[in-house]
């Protein structure tokens, strides 16, 4: 392919779209399909068959459109209209009334002034809910591989680097390391042989973005693999999937086929001597494998456990080579930085945290789902304006980020910018992106323990302050939501989890610690409410000696 | 004993179908966890035998082998029942309610989590996040994600497939 054939199959793709009457787009992401998308698809392509109309409109699944607790979603581009709660009787009504006669279905119509809508700027996702997510022409309309072309056949691979370091974009696993940094580190690192890793082993409970895009726009992360490719001498990448998310691995596998059928990934991509090959790798379960040393591991079919850092990836990762591991969202930023530039980017969001991070909304709060918002918008906004607040009749408590590795940030803090720093600065961490709210109904020590139960199951016994360090933090949470601990039991789980966070080995074990602080930081009374004496303390003022069994 | 390749059971086709996943990747020890999840697909569990098999073929000592398939949560090395009931207790399921949902499910089938009731009929395993959070809380039955549940709803598919197993002995 040439960068001609590609503009010319956009071209194409576009005309054809055009003739149509009309397209109905319905969200076949994970959540709606769960709630019967296909059946609406079914029962829209059943209404226009009866009508005779199948030949002029068009029925498309796409991406997550956001709105994810109210599925299924359907839209009809021609005028943004959204419906939400469809099913076949529904479909019916929309083939009639609104195509047919113009006039909205009122019942299922969904507000798109809200906030929810309008407080949102969209980069990782603009194509999802907009685009097919199965078809490679619709997302090459959408201006799809046009940062590729761009990179390979008009950019130096330093240019690509520079151009990725002025924009300002950080790492969206977690950690924000700075991305253009670690593309240089990769690219200077000596050897012949390098490679590509994308994580995609969103493993963080309450966590659902990296899914998202990899469902419902795949092709923006093999774009942004391979100019990352291109940009550091790489001809490998792989994926790494997790297991538990089935259509996205049948979404990329697809995605990879129809890229390697039009020359866009393979040999000499738009006639350059560049050449990028992305193979998948499917994980099997273990949340230790986000971290990258066991990534890797895993990728070369060992147990997935950690090593010690130096050498980072960056000089020693696969098989010995330099090799860039970034995550799902990341790949997802770099096609938009190549076309409409580093400034552009890095205007959006705050000085230190540019661009826009996707959040994953859950728990007790009104509007569930997918949304993407500048860096450095208030807490306040996310949860009050955006998700709605806390259901009738209870009170926010606190949000969760950052998973079994983040904190959670109470109410005095909701006017707080959300960016990495200011986060890390309250106790939590930005970390991938789920964001789970609680009101007043949760109790943060059963929380904290939920946390650590996960962390003990999920540490892979390596280093022993995570795997016996874990085990005892659960254990004494246990004792005191029992109601069992005395006062020496919680200065015991404070300095145990200042020994685990300080002597593990990698992320994990490091970060398993932070739901217990940052609960005891804030919500220190839910922890004493209920603690004995320790036994034969004898209180000041000659009290009764307590006594326990 | 076991089979080692030179004696699989020849006219077991579910080893021939084995030994194309095993040369696609050329024998290759990196692959492992490939061939694994292929053998896990086509046999059901991983038997002991079976990772036995895996181990000559990629040449790999068996502790290697039986290392990975513990290691990772998805190998099962126990056969599972008729029917999956997956309980996810990610974050958002377990804040809307699913520590209700698996006490339910655990008194109805008298098994705790990661057990398989005594008929062989249904299996009971917990996930940590299958990614609907906004269906919270929400299970997987026999793949099929099902959201927003109480503990009634989930109980009413267990009775269906105990009624449907009951139809089949009675």
């Amino acid at each position: 392919m040439t960068v001609e054939d590609l503009r010319e199959m956009a071209e194409q793709e576009l005309a054809r779209q055009q003739q149509l009457r009309h397209r109905i787009v319905y969200c076949a992401a994970a959540g709606c399909i769960s709630c019967g998308s296909r059946n609406v698809r079914d029962a829209f392509t059943e209404a226009l068959k009866a009508r005779n109309m199948e030949k002029d409109v068009e029925v498309v699944g796409t991406g997550c459109m956001g709105l994810c607790g109210e599925g299924p979603l359907v839209r009809i581009p021609a005028d943004g209209t959204l419906y939400q709660h469809v099913d076949a009787a529904v479909a019916a009504r929309i083939v009639d009334e609104h195509l047919g006669k113009g006039t909205k279905v009122k019942e299922n119509l969904v507000d798109t002034s809200l906030p929810f809508f309008t407080s949102q700027v969209k980069i990782v996702l603009e194509h999802c809910g907009v685009i097919d997510s199965e078809s490679i022409e619709g997302y090459i309309a959408d201006g799809g591989y046009a940062a590729l072309a761009k990179a390979v056949t008009e950019m130096k691979p330093v240019e690509v680097i520079d151009e990725i370091r002025k924009s300002g974009l950080r790492g969206r696993g977690g950690a924000g390391y700075p991305t253009g940094l670690k593309w240089g580190i990769v690219q200077k690192a000596a050897g012949e042989q390098k490679y590509v890793v994308c994580n995609a082993d969103e493993g963080d409970p309450g966590a659902f973005m990296d899914r998202c895009v990899l469902e419902g726009d795949p092709h923006r992360v093999l774009e942004g693999m391979a100019i990352s490719g291109y940009a550091l001498g790489a001809n490998q990448g792989f994926i790494y999937v997790r297991a538990e998310y089935p259509l996205a691995i049948e979404r990329l596998r697809l995605a990879i086929k129809q890229a390697e059928r039009h020359g866009l990934l393979g040999n000499r991509i738009f006639d350059s001597q560049f050449s990028f090959r992305i193979d998948l790798r499917i994980g099997a379960g273990a949340f230790v494998c986000g971290e990258e040393t066991a990534l890797l591991r895993s990728i070369q079919g060992r147990r997935g456990r950690p090593r010690p850092r130096p050498p980072y990836p960056s000089e020693r990762g696969l098989w010995g080579a330099p090799t860039l591991i970034n995550n799902v969202e990341t790949f997802a930023n770099i096609s938009p930085i190549i076309t409409r530039g580093s400034a552009w980017f890095a205007g959006i969001g705050t000085p230190k945290s540019t661009g826009t991070k996707v959040f994953a909304l859950a728990g007790k709060i009104r509007n569930t789902g997918l949304i993407e918002v500048p860096m450095g918008i208030p807490l306040r906004k996310i949860i009050f304006d955006i998700g709605g607040g806390t259901p009738e009749g209870t009170e926010f408590k606190a949000a969760q980020t950052g998973g079994p590795s983040g904190g959670c940030i109470p109410a005095q803090h909701l006017d707080l910018p959300v960016d990495y720093e200011s986060l890390v600065a309250v106790g939590s961490i930005m970390g991938s992106g789920g964001l789970i709210v609680m009101d007043s109904t949760s109790n943060m020590v059963d929380v904290a323990k939920f946390f650590m139960d996960f962390c003990k199951d999920e540490s892979c016994g390596k280093c022993i302050p995570c795997r016996v360090g874990t085990v005892h933090i659960h254990g004494l949470l246990e004792k005191i939501s029992e109601g069992n601990a005395t006062t020496d039991d919680l200065a015991l789980l404070e300095e145990l989890c200042m020994m685990v966070k300080e002597t593990s080995l990698c992320g994990l074990g490091q970060s398993a610690p932070n739901p217990v602080l940052s609960t005891l930081r804030y919500f220190r009374e839910e922890y004493t409410n209920g603690l004995r004496a320790p036994e034969g303390f004898v209180p000041s003022g000659g009290g009764e000696q307590q006594s326990h069994g | 004993m076991s089979p080692t390749p030179e004696e699989t059971p020849k006219g077991d086709n579910r080893y021939k179908l084995l030994d194309r996943t095993i040369t696609r990747y050329q024998s290759s020890g990196d692959a492992l966890i490939e061939v694994l999840h292929s053998a896990q697909g086509i046999f059901g569990f991983l038997e002991i035998d079976l990772l036995i098999y895996i181990a000559h073929s990629l040449k790999l000592p068996l502790s290697r082998v039986y290392g990975v398939a513990t290691f990772y949560h998805l190998f099962a090395l126990k056969p599972k029942g008729k029917h999956t009931l997956v309980l996810c207790t990610g974050t958002a399921c377990y804040v809307k309610g699913a520590p209700a949902l698996q006490k339910a499910i655990e008194q109805r089938l008298g098994i705790k989590f990661g057990e398989t009731t005594s008929d062989q009929n249904i299996s009971f395993l917990t996930a940590r996040c299958v990614g609907s959070c906004g269906l919270a809380p929400v299970i997987v039955a026999d793949n099929k994600v099902e959201g927003k549940l109480t503990p009634d709803s989930a109980l009413a598919r267990i009775n269906e497939w105990q009624e449907k197993s009951e139809e089949v002995t009675a």
